[in-house]
């Protein structure tokens, strides 16, 4: 049974784990897709208020998992954790930044003798909602375009670049990734906005916009998809175990993975059903199926940035020294433990589930946060 | 194997983490005291249904939401900052100390996010006995956060259950129950989470005696201070227990700092308490107040122990057993050349001498006596090994002593509460209300004890912050000290401000802003248990 789970076999299942926090929180992101539209969306204060306090019973679970997101990768890939943490510098300050200023905004912004005031407040919740997820976007692009970095002998890494992660927005490839999470969150916002408040006005821009931020989705989406297909990719040399280059490594992965191209195309096909649904007037359901499609198809893409002998962050400055998921995790020990205590998860999910129900039952109104005693 | 490192980098790396952790603990304890506080509360309303208690139990969640959600800003930038800032730390101990941190936010996170939102938002949505559930899972979870991430820390104080492995050049964990139930794991988890419930005390005790000053709210005001004087008195008693065994623990397990808290310079057999004095970093401690060979008798029950100074730990005690610094310093070189022939051998394909190596690695005598110094192989001078005798011994004299004053306000607020003159004790709700930084500075004063007290060290004897920090500038660590400096300072002031603002407001305010309750002290000692009707919680409101 020990021998069973060996640590090949938990290195990959904890590349899921990770894949799959990384996913929900590419989702989960809809709450950060609604701030961006507070002023879209809202024209009153009232509006605002329905909006805000809507987002505000969630942004906490977006919030817990990008933590546990980089909690989980510490644990199980602390050599990823170490490199590009500590590298992309910069990159990973402004998204710290980001997230920072929002945690406080949804409770102080309303509050009375709240030192900056609400626009500030809202101003943050803003900055958040675009910045912090355009550059996550571009963080998780260095899985596929990779970064500056060697080791020494104690494989104590170092940088080799002064913009220390910002150089990877010199590349196309972030930038397409970076805009398509952008707007996967507000297409997610603004259909979790359709279904949830109970106010016309408010439901009838939310389905104006619908249109215009899903084609700009797609538009960048299917950039990245086209320039991640005919991209090279490293993996190792089964004879030699030197990283080597292959061409078009990611697109076919996705044909020797044959499960990934199909949670791929099955993610874009629900996606796709659900955007259309929802512009033809039917939003009851869509924001599931959206939400689904895109947790499917980021799932498909993290799961081929590291499995099938895939080097999920490539070093431009020394190839030898890229990562994977072998050569970059923790203990086989440190990996059962933790997976033992990952048996829980499905606890967690189904509190998180009974939470959500609770609190969403019955579409947030004008007349329910009169009655709020924790009114945002 | 470690090139030049700016020493300006590890400085600002250092005080970077050190803002970060001391504004993240401004918030924390008041997390984890109130949310027992206010589970408290609320179950006295689920019992009773006397809607006073519900209105008591939401004015502390008002100021609990506040609180919590600054705590969850500076959480995370501490979080992140082991890889951004401690990138080589990260790799060399990851394999342990990442595990609690992915458990914590498995476990507790989700835990404590998921019932603080049906806490706020859900009186209306679901049951009361759900909710009153999701208050105590709050409470839980925030204890449970605290656990992990103490467990963390203490690990980092007493490396256990790990071992070397010279392929991958970095520790990897050998026992999870050894990281977990560490004697400094549960101590020190207990210390902590009990010095939050103190603080919390006061801080409801304080806020409460402002009311009862005001003769504003008077009965939420002694409903209030009634649980946290009981509540200050139990927490602060274990928590002044939990702080004895913690000092014996220290005394074994990071002797440097244990003779640096108390200014000892020379160990002695009979060494006599210190309660006060002139410490210095060099020299004996003048101008002391002493208590003869009490040191010896807490360190070790035993009057006339020995317990070792600062200059026995830095050049030897053999009659003690003590090795010299210099000594450690020469084994910590020879681990590192061992490391460094295991990489040649492995580089040029040298078999034999791999297998050598690794054999030695794995030998428990190699570990303990070569290893275990493996830290003292990137030190040069032994003075670098004290850590700052004048703070750590000042931090510690500060919190031992607003430790026995804060249960010492406590115990008198529960007796005259309990014989019903509380209000008009004015002299000791003053001391109330202005005690309520004392556990905030208490809390402050341990960490630098805790923090300070083990330099040089990041990981104790494995490995200096020296070789722990990322290889980044020292200039960019800079900017991002000061941005954060700014930002965290600006939402402390308008956390402060908000908070005062909804004190003013108070439980019940009245549309124009005035308090509708404006019993006096007198008649509120009497009208106590309930004015504000019953309405048994057992259906949605």
């Amino acid at each position: 049974m020990n021998d069973f789970f060996s640590h090949e076999l938990l290195q990959g299942y904890w590349w899921l784990l990770i894949s799959v926090l990384g996913s929900l929180l590419v989702c989960l992101l809809f709450i950060q897709g609604g701030q961006s539209l507070l002023y879209t969306i809202a024209r009153q204060e009232r509006e605002r208020a329905l909006l805000v306090n809507l987002l505000g019973r969630k942004w906490e679970l977006t919030f817990t998992t990008l933590v546990t997101f980089g909690g989980a990768f510490f644990a199980s890939f602390p050599l990823f954790y170490a490199t590009s943490f500590g590298g992309a510098y910069w990159l990973w300050m402004l998204i710290l930044f980001c997230f920072v200023i929002q945690a406080v905004s949804y409770e102080f912004r309303t509050k009375p003798a709240n030192v900056l005031g609400r626009r500030t407040f809202e101003l943050f919740l803003f900055v958040n909602g675009v910045l912090g997820t355009f550059l996550l976007g571009a963080a998780v692009s260095m899985f596929f375009v990779g970064a500056p970095f060697t080791f020494d002998a104690m494989r104590f890494s170092r940088w080799h670049s002064a913009w220390h992660g910002l150089e990877v927005l010199g590349q196309l490839l972030p930038w397409m990734l970076g805009l398509s999470v952008l707007f996967l969150s507000r297409v997610l916002a603004l259909l979790y906005f359709a279904g949830s408040v109970e106010d016309a006005q408010v439901v009838a821009r939310a389905r104006k916009r619908l249109g215009p931020e899903g084609g700009l989705f797609l538009l960048f989406f299917c950039a990245f998809l086209l320039l991640l297909c005919l991209r090279d990719g490293l993996a190792e040399d089964s004879v030699t175990g030197q990283v080597v280059q292959l061409p078009y490594r990611y697109l076919v992965t996705l044909v020797e993975l044959p499960l990934l191209g199909v949670f791929l195309l099955l993610g874009v096909l629900l996606w796709l059903f659900g955007w259309v649904r929802a512009l033809s007037g039917r939003s009851g359901g869509a924001f599931w199926l959206c939400f689904g499609g895109a947790f499917l198809a980021v799932l498909a893409l993290l799961l081929a940035a590291g499995w099938n002998g895939n080097y999920y962050l490539p070093s431009v400055a020394e190839m030898q020294d890229s990562l994977s998921i072998r050569n970059s995790s923790a203990s086989r020990y440190s990996l059962m433990a933790m997976s033992i205590v990952s048996l829980l998860i499905p606890f967690v999910a189904s509190y998180i589930a009974w939470a959500w129900k609770s609190l969403s039952a019955r579409k947030i109104t004008p007349e329910e946060l009169d009655n709020e005693p924790h009114a945002y | 194997m470690i090139d030049f490192v700016d020493p300006a980098l590890i400085d600002w790396s250092r005080a970077q983490f050190a803002l970060t952790a001391m504004y993240h603990w401004l918030f924390v304890p008041l997390t984890l005291g109130l949310s027992f506080l206010v589970a408290f509360m609320e179950t006295m309303y689920f019992r009773t249904g006397d809607l006073a208690w519900k209105k008591t139990t939401q004015f502390w969640m008002i100021l609990f939401g506040v609180n919590f959600a600054i705590g969850v800003a500076t959480g995370i930038i501490l979080e992140f900052q082991f890889g951004t800032n401690w990138s080589n730390y990260s790799w060399f101990v990851g394999d342990i100390f990442g595990a609690p941190l992915a458990i914590e936010g498995i476990l507790a996170f989700f835990m404590e996010s998921t019932f603080v939102a049906v806490m706020f938002f859900g009186w209306n949505k679901v049951s009361p006995r759900a909710h009153l559930t999701a208050t105590w899972l709050v409470a839980i979870g925030a204890s449970l956060s605290a656990l992990w991430i103490l467990v963390a820390n203490a690990w980092m104080q007493y490396p256990v259950g790990m071992w070397f492995n010279p392929e991958t050049a970095r520790n990897e964990m050998t026992d999870f129950w050894a990281v977990l139930l560490s004697p400094v794991a549960l101590n020190k988890f207990l210390h902590t989470v009990l010095s939050g419930f103190v603080l919390a005390g006061m801080f409801v005790a304080g806020i409460s005696a402002w009311f009862l000053l005001k003769s504003r709210s008077v009965p939420f005001a002694l409903r209030s201070l009634r649980i946290a004087a009981v509540f200050g008195v139990v927490s602060s008693v274990l928590l002044i227990i939990s702080g004895d065994f913690s000092s014996r623990i220290i005394a074994r397990y990071q002797p440097m700092k244990f003779a640096a808290t108390e200014a000892l310079h020379d160990g002695r057999a009979g060494a006599p308490l210190t309660l006060i004095g002139i410490p210095s970093q060099d020299s004996a401690t003048r101008f002391t107040l002493e208590v003869p060979r009490l040191l010896s008798w807490m360190t070790f029950y035993d009057g006339d122990a020995f317990v070792p100074g600062i200059n026995d730990l830095l050049h030897g005690n053999p009659a003690q057993g003590l090795l010299s610094a210099e000594d450690k310093m020469e084994r910590g070189r020879a681990a590192r050349a061992a490391l460094r022939m295991f990489q040649k051998a492995r580089r040029e394909g040298d078999t034999v001498t791999l297998a050598r190596i690794r054999e030695r690695f794995a030998d428990p005598v190699f570990h303990e006596q070569t290893f275990r110094y493996f830290g003292y192989g990137f030190l040069n001078d032994v003075r670098s090994l004290v850590p700052n005798v004048p703070v750590t011994f000042w931090s510690f004299r500060i919190m031992v002593g607003l430790g026995f004053l804060m249960l010492a306000l406590f115990a008198a607020s529960w007796w005259f509460h309990a014989r019903g003159v509380l209000p008009s004790q004015r002299w000791l709700l003053r001391i109330l209300l202005w005690s309520i930084p004392l556990p905030y500075l208490a809390g402050q004063a341990g960490w630098i004890v805790a923090e300070m007290g083990r330099q040089p060290w990041a990981i104790q004897d494995y490995l200096p912050t020296v070789a722990a920090a990322s290889r980044i500038d020292a200039s960019s660590v800079q900017v991002t000290f000061w941005l954060f400096a700014v930002l965290f300072t600006v939402l402390l002031v308008a956390e402060v401000s908000i908070l005062v603002r909804q004190i003013r407001k108070g439980p019940e305010p009245s549309a124009s802003g005035q308090p509708s309750s404006e019993l006096s002290a007198s008649d509120a000692c009497s009208a106590e248990p309930s004015q504000s009707g019953n309405s048994k919680p057992d259906s949605h409101e």
